[in-house]
């Protein structure tokens, strides 16, 4: 338990420093998560324990966003302010951000799929 | 025996870390199990309602948000070391990588620039400022990311900060919804969207679906950070072409 947490935070705490000695555009954590993948392939498995911790901070994910969300609050009046400009871009804009994703990925997936088949069938 | 006012154990508790973090946890499972009791309707959200109730319970309080952190930064902290923990999922699916590369990369193209240009557009045809313009670009991203590009682009961090949350908030509770309801059925597919559009609140909701819908989620999130931040630079010259 507490040596895959510490695999977990090593991975972590080079990710933010190799994003902060390169002035990189991603958070430190992301980083952390690619290393702990390469990592595992160089492994070549998940040991247990390791699995185990993992999917014990994965299973309330949505609870760590609670601290972040109450921030809101914080920032009523200015929300408030722009509200109908906010609201539309808000909803709408991640509405079809969502739908524009997903089709482009079904198409390209679809098509992907298509070539494999006709290259199998050759 | 003297008998304390119950004000005073206010006072004291209000301010103790211990008390606002466990009030987090109890409120967070009060809601979790009330969504169960309702039939697990979707809309019923527990990240939502407990976001409001501890609002709500703060605002009556007139407790400073500052104060609250003091505990609730516990929970806070854990998001890093869970984000690293997405790398497990994402292992165990490492064998359809090479056949899915192509279309989350297209998928997380046509997903950053659509998630700007979406909010960025709406936004001023409702008369939004230059400076709420720019705070609005990067909502789809992370939180850290978001707002160090709405810095560097001279919107206001703190804004981008609340509407990164907002965002998360939407695409958790009308994404899968929404996605279903156009037909997607594959868990690559939902997750990518979910991670690309509504980053870790989506990938959050993405895995109460399953690991697979997670892990993409996941990795959609980290790569449409990336993507958005080179992406952004371009914004202000943009927004100057058509002569906002």
């Amino acid at each position: 338990m507490i040596q895959a947490l510490t695999l977990i935070l090593t991975c972590q705490l080079l990710g933010e420093s190799i994003v902060l000695l390169f002035d990189l555009p991603l958070p430190g954590p992301v980083l952390g998560m690619l290393l702990l993948f390469l990592w595992l392939l160089v492994r070549g498995g998940v040991s247990v324990p390791v699995a185990e911790a993992a999917d014990g901070l994965l299973a309330h994910l949505p609870l760590l966003f609670i601290p972040a969300g109450v921030g809101v609050m914080v920032h009523w009046a200015l929300l408030r302010a722009h509200w109908q400009a906010l609201g539309a871009a808000l909803l709408l804009g991640t509405l079809i951000a969502l739908v524009a994703t997903a089709l482009a990925m079904q198409v390209t997936l679809w098509l992907v799929r298509r070539v494999r088949a006709v290259r199998g069938r050759s | 025996m003297t008998e304390i006012p119950l004000e005073t154990l206010w006072v004291y508790l209000a301010a103790r870390p211990l008390f606002w973090l466990t009030l987090t946890l109890l409120v967070w499972l009060g809601a979790r199990r009330l969504q169960v009791w309702c039939g697990g309707m979707a809309l019923l959200n527990p990240v939502v309602l407990t976001i409001a109730i501890l609002i709500a319970l703060l605002q009556l309080t007139h407790t400073p948000y500052a104060q609250y952190f003091d505990g609730a930064q516990f929970i806070h902290f854990l998001l890093g070391p869970a984000t690293v923990a997405l790398a497990i999922p994402l292992y165990r699916l490492r064998a359809e990588l090479h056949v899915l590369a192509l279309p989350i990369a297209v998928a997380l193209i046509v997903g950053a620039v659509v998630a700007i240009v979406s909010a960025v557009g709406l936004a001023a045809l409702f008369g939004a400022d230059h400076a709420v313009l720019l705070s609005l670009a990067p909502k789809s991203v992370t939180t850290p990311v978001a707002m160090g590009i709405a810095e560097k682009l001279g919107g206001i961090p703190a804004l981008t900060a609340a509407l990164v949350v907002l965002t998360g908030l939407i695409g958790a509770l009308f994404g899968v919804g929404l996605l279903r309801g156009i037909g997607i059925r594959d868990p690559a597919v939902i997750g990518v969207a979910l991670g690309t559009a509504a980053h870790g609140m989506g990938t959050a909701r993405a895995f109460q679906l399953g690991h697979r819908e997670g892990a993409m989620a996941g990795l959609a999130m980290g790569l449409s950070a990336v993507l958005t931040a080179l992406l952004l630079p371009l914004l202000p010259r943009g927004l100057a072409l058509l002569g906002m």
